[in-house]
């Protein structure tokens, strides 16, 4: 297991270090600021050597140090209340958060961004976004069990999101398919603000039992620290040319691609290769590698430990032996883990490694020095406190303020704008209307990207998309699983940051409600464009604010998550986008509501009340239109409609649910008839009389704390009760038509299911073959 | 051998105690190559028709004590190679396509990645290349049984439609026109693609035997249909459900069963 190097470098050594201050070092060609440097020079007491600078570069950039968003994301731990915390296990600041399922199950999930390189390279930069996820789960001593990838891209029709949309289904189905997890669900937003930074977020859950929990920590003086997996290459280098002064010869590639390359076999043999470690206790701490690699892994594992770590950097297995120091640290080459092994442990660890045919290198140990301290060929060539580079990077109080373009925009209504000159009233306009809503990008069938993945693998997805959210079975025996939806809404956000959040949270909270799941955390991927603007920070402020309030009232905690800032081309930010992942729990998965209803004359409700809402709508997308304000947040109507969609689905109220969120009641009436290809006749007279709103507002409008369900016609009499005992609105619009084949709604011509499947399903394809 | 990490899992149903040969007697093997993915569920498959699921490791020089074998889906190696190519070499493999050619005749069911591997073994025909759209897909698939006195169709009607998962990126079966001919000649296509042939594949097969009926091997999933609630009658795949019941996979296993035990109709 020795590595032959057949390489000189002119190594900086901290001896070396400490004689020379005056050495140049390339601080700002690394991303780092004058004063960040001037600080690791502070910390230190003199400069750091070229592989301490590297650490510290990477560690305490933007991605990793969360030095713009730290203040604020505080809010997260402190926003929290007895409630939030009764089935917290592991909270913030791990891996991922565990929440406690019951029966000595637990679970744990988390959302990540992988933009920048999603959009270098669509395949690779979207398939090392899933390979990265899994591993922070399998971090947490979890088996991951599903994954899902909110997707938002530019303009359909424009010809570069061909080129992201082809790169990155197909990165995420063959990384994924290969990995054995099932793909649950996700969105897939069209828009032009992400022309030049499409968002790409993956999301991945696991389960195990409460004893296998995992943390990352290194204790236990004179444990051995292992690093095995993949082996590290010159992938995932963002400033590597810089770091060439260390080297003797310049004939080396100057320029290393700085996306990862993945390998989803090395990930799938890692993945039962850390189970089985698992399983045998045979690791006292784990952590992965992901950004920042080597560097992240020592410098977290050790901080997070009692004592300190000794590592000779020699002894990583390379693909390349012509890396330096430097980059070896800094190397971002995927499906590789770190951890830390009892002497005792040794062999039966190598076994499993032997067994699973994976590659290892025992790099040190533990110490009780409270130092990092990283050799090459035995010379010092990092010496720190690793908690400086881990945990004590800097954090900056950014300056925000409210754009002043902000007042405009909110004044700028769509009702009575020039893009809603010609509103459809006659039955024919309204018909055209649901027909082009359904057809529109953002509102079209899915299935041409969801069939490249597999949903099937694993035998417990109950059910996945286009149903409200993605559900898991957990355990077979008695049917305990898990409900995930993502949501989030770029346009309303931009409309107004702090209610754009909730909006995000209210709707994955819903649709996870509307699966009969009851939920209990949060993750969350907060995109947002560059915060050294006062209106991104702004935007940023307020979203982070908006979401932690809202946490609160809805009970549940945010377990965990991540920040992705920059995402901008030029001076022209993404719509704030903080999408939020829900999570929740079924007792038994037979119990889950689908969103598509089937037995002919169940009665349809609707269940909540429709005002005036389109500004930030799809419909007012689809016209061209962006201003006004976001439909309105009530919190405490979306738990009490949550608790009736729970409670129904538990005691067999209802066989069909589907929430009401973009493009209305039409998009939803369309969907659940589409769902299993039955029809319903839907009256509106009552709700217009009721709400006080025309048939176009009750068909497109996006106010919140809405859904239908189908109630079995033996059941509408204790289904009314519930509702009405809740004082929660409830209102028969209509019946189940299993024989007409058409969705019929009064003062709208008749709508063939056949056609409208034909014009949801035909969009994704005329585009993207 | 190894033991599948079983998260998730009910205990495996108890064998009968030694002696007795009812349907929990028989003993499935179920093959786990590195990369394979669909082991879990074709334990799961066996169990739920009755038999026990026995695991087995690639790299196992005995074949044990089981009476019949599947080899489940994935990406065995990657399939970073011709899929299928590498996991013909296993140890194990040898072992699996000695029995299967032996009289004793060892039942032998390839899915997916294990149909790929039993005609790079050369127990079957032909080959798969990359679908014709040149896409993975997933989607609930109508198949036709047109042959059911194979050890592992015996339960089927024959003609019998049935719908079960299928989801894969090389799944386009290719053979020469006097290898098909051949097996079309034989009543060796046991399983044809019925309304949408999803990958391009050559008369539509989707599923075929060796000559002696105990080597079948498809690219569709009969392991992901056999449990109510996860499968293709819950419409879990696409925009509606293509009909078929949750479970019409569960024949295959039941088959094995009922030909091993000596209780085939």
């Amino acid at each position: 297991m020795s590595i032959e190097t057949t390489k000189k470098f002119n190594i900086d050594t901290v001896e070396n270090a400490a004689k020379t201050p005056d050495t140049e070092l390339p601080w700002a060609e690394l991303g780092l600021k004058r004063n960040e440097f001037d600080e690791i020079v502070k910390v230190l007491g003199r400069r750091p050597t070229g592989a301490e600078l590297a650490m510290y570069s990477v560690m305490w950039s933007e991605h990793c140090s969360y030095k713009s968003s730290k203040n604020h994301l505080r809010q997260f731990g402190e926003k929290v209340t007895d409630e939030m915390k009764k089935d917290m296990l592991v909270g913030i600041g791990e891996n991922a958060g565990v929440t406690n399922l019951g029966d000595g199950w637990a679970v744990t999930f988390k959302i990540e961004s992988h933009n920048s390189p999603s959009f270098v390279e669509p395949y690779q930069g979207a398939a090392t976004g899933i390979g990265g996820i899994v591993r922070d789960i399998i971090s947490m001593g979890a088996r991951p069990v599903a994954v899902m990838d909110p997707l938002r891209f530019g303009a359909i029709d424009h010809p570069d999101t061909a080129r992201v949309m082809h790169g990155a289904v197909a990165g995420i189905g063959g990384y994924g398919n290969c990995l054995g997890l099932p793909n649950i669900g996700g969105e897939m937003v069209f828009d032009s603000v992400y022309q030049g930074n499409p968002l790409v977020n993956a999301l991945a859950v696991g389960v195990m039992r409460h004893e296998d929990i995992r943390l990352a920590n290194a204790s236990g003086k004179g444990n051995k620290v292992v690093l095995f997996g993949a082996r590290t290459g010159g992938d995932g280098i963002g400033g590597a040319s810089v770091l060439a002064s260390e080297s003797f010869d310049d004939t080396k590639p100057s320029k290393r691609p700085a996306v990862q390359v993945g390998d989803p076999f090395a990930e799938k043999v890692l993945i039962e290769c850390c189970l089985e470690l698992f399983k045998g206790s045979l690791v006292e701490g784990i952590q992965d590698l992901g950004a920042a690699g080597i560097s992240c892994a020592t410098s977290e594992l050790a901080s997070n430990g009692d004592g300190g770590m000794e590592v000779e950097l020699t002894s990583v297995l390379l693909r390349d032996p012509t890396l330096t120091p430097g980059e070896i640290l800094m190397s971002e080459s995927q499906e590789r883990m770190m951890a830390v092994v009892t002497p005792e442990n040794i062999a039966a660890f190598e076994a499993v490694m032997d067994k699973w045919a994976v590659e290892y290198s025992w790099l040190g140990e533990v110490t009780d020095t409270g130092r990092l301290i990283i050799t090459w060929e035995g010379e010092v060539i990092v010496d720190v406190d690793p908690r400086t580079v881990a945990h004590d990077g800097p954090v900056y109080d950014r300056p925000y303020a409210r754009p002043e373009w902000q007042d405009a925009v909110q004044a700028d209504v769509f009702t009575g704008s020039v893009q809603d000159a010609g509103r459809p009233s006659t039955p024919a306009e309204m018909s055209a209307a649901v027909t082009e809503l359904v057809a529109s990008p953002n509102m079209c069938d899915k299935s041409w990207i969801t069939n490249q993945y597999d949903r099937y693998v694993g035998g417990n997805t109950s059910m996945a998309f286009p149903d409200d959210a993605g559900v898991v079975r957990v355990d077979e025996e008695t049917g305990l699983g898990v409900a995930l939806a993502t949501d989030a809404n770029g346009r309303y956000t931009y409309l107004d940051p702090y209610h754009g959040a909730q909006l995000a949270l209210a709707e994955a909270y819903r649709n996870v409600a509307t699966s009969g799941a009851v939920p209990m955390a949060v993750s969350d991927c907060l995109n947002f464009g560059s915060p050294e603007d006062p209106d991104v920070m702004w935007q940023l402020a307020e979203a982070i604010r908006g979401l932690s309030d809202a946490c609160m009232v809805l009970g549940i905690p945010v377990t965990g998550g991540n920040v992705s800032l920059y995402n901008q081309t030029g001076t022209t930010p993404i719509h704030p986008s903080p999408v939020v992942a829900v999570l929740g729990k079924l007792d038994d998965v037979a119990r889950r509501t689908p969103s598509g209803w089937r037995e002919d004359g169940q009665a349809i409700y609707l269940l909540g009340t429709t005002a005036a809402e389109l500004d930030g709508s799809e419909w007012s997308n689809l016209r061209g239109h962006l201003g006004g304000l976001p439909p309105k947040v009530d919190l405490a109507a979306e738990r009490a409609l949550g608790e009736i969609l729970i409670n129904a689905s538990r005691d067999g109220m209802i066989d069909a649910a589907h929430d009401l969120s973009e493009g209305g009641l039409a998009a939803a009436l369309v969907e659940s008839s589409l769902r299993y290809g039955v029809g319903a006749r839907i009256a509106l007279e009552e709700l217009q009389e009721r709400d006080g709103v025309d048939l176009f507002t009750a068909l497109f409008s996006e106010s919140q704390g809405r859904a239908i369900v189908a109630v079995p016609r033996s059941e509408e009499v204790r289904f009314k009760d519930m509702c009405t005992a809740r004082g929660f609105a409830h209102l028969r619009i209509g019946v189940v038509d299993a024989a007409g084949g058409k969705l019929e709604i009064n003062g709208v011509d008749a709508l063939s299911l056949d056609e409208l499947r034909e014009a949801h399903e035909a969009t994704l394809p005329k585009y993207f073959g | 051998m190894t033991d599948l990490p079983l998260i998730g899992e009910a205990a495996a149903v108890a064998a009968h105690a030694s002696g007795a040969r009812g349907l929990a007697g028989a003993r499935i093997g179920v093959v786990t190559f590195p990369g394979t993915l669909d082991d879990r569920d074709a334990a799961r498959a066996v169990r739920l028709a009755g038999g026990t699921p026995v695991p087995l490791w690639h790299a196992d020089t005995q074949l044990g004590d089981v009476d019949a074998v599947v080899i489940p889906g994935g990406f065995s190696y990657g399939d970073y190679l011709r899929a299928g190519a590498i996991a013909r070499f296993a140890p194990l493999m040898s072992k699996i396509i000695d029995a299967a050619n032996s009289d004793a005749k060892l039942p032998v069911l390839g899915i997916c990645n294990g149909f790929q591997i039993l005609t790079e073994s050369h127990l079957l025909p032909g080959s798969m290349i990359k679908n014709d759209h040149l896409k993975f897909i997933c989607r609930d698939q109508v198949l036709r049984v047109e042959n059911n006195s194979t050890d592992w169709t015996g339960d089927y009607d024959a003609g019998q439609e049935i719908t079960i998962p299928l989801k894969n990126q090389d799944g386009q079966y290719i053979a020469d026109e006097k290898t098909l001919d051949a097996l079309e000649a034989e009543g060796r296509v046991v399983f044809r693609y019925v309304g949408f042939n999803p990958n391009g594949s050559r008369r539509d097969i989707a599923g075929i035997s060796n000559s002696a009926g105990n080597v079948v091997g498809l690219m569709p999933h009969p392991e992901h249909a056999v449990e109510v609630g996860f499968g293709p009658g819950s419409g879990l795949s696409g925009s509606a459900g293509n009909g078929g019941t949750d479970t019409d996979g569960l024949g295959f296993f039941t088959s094995v069963l009922n030909k091993l035990v000596g209780g085939a109709k």
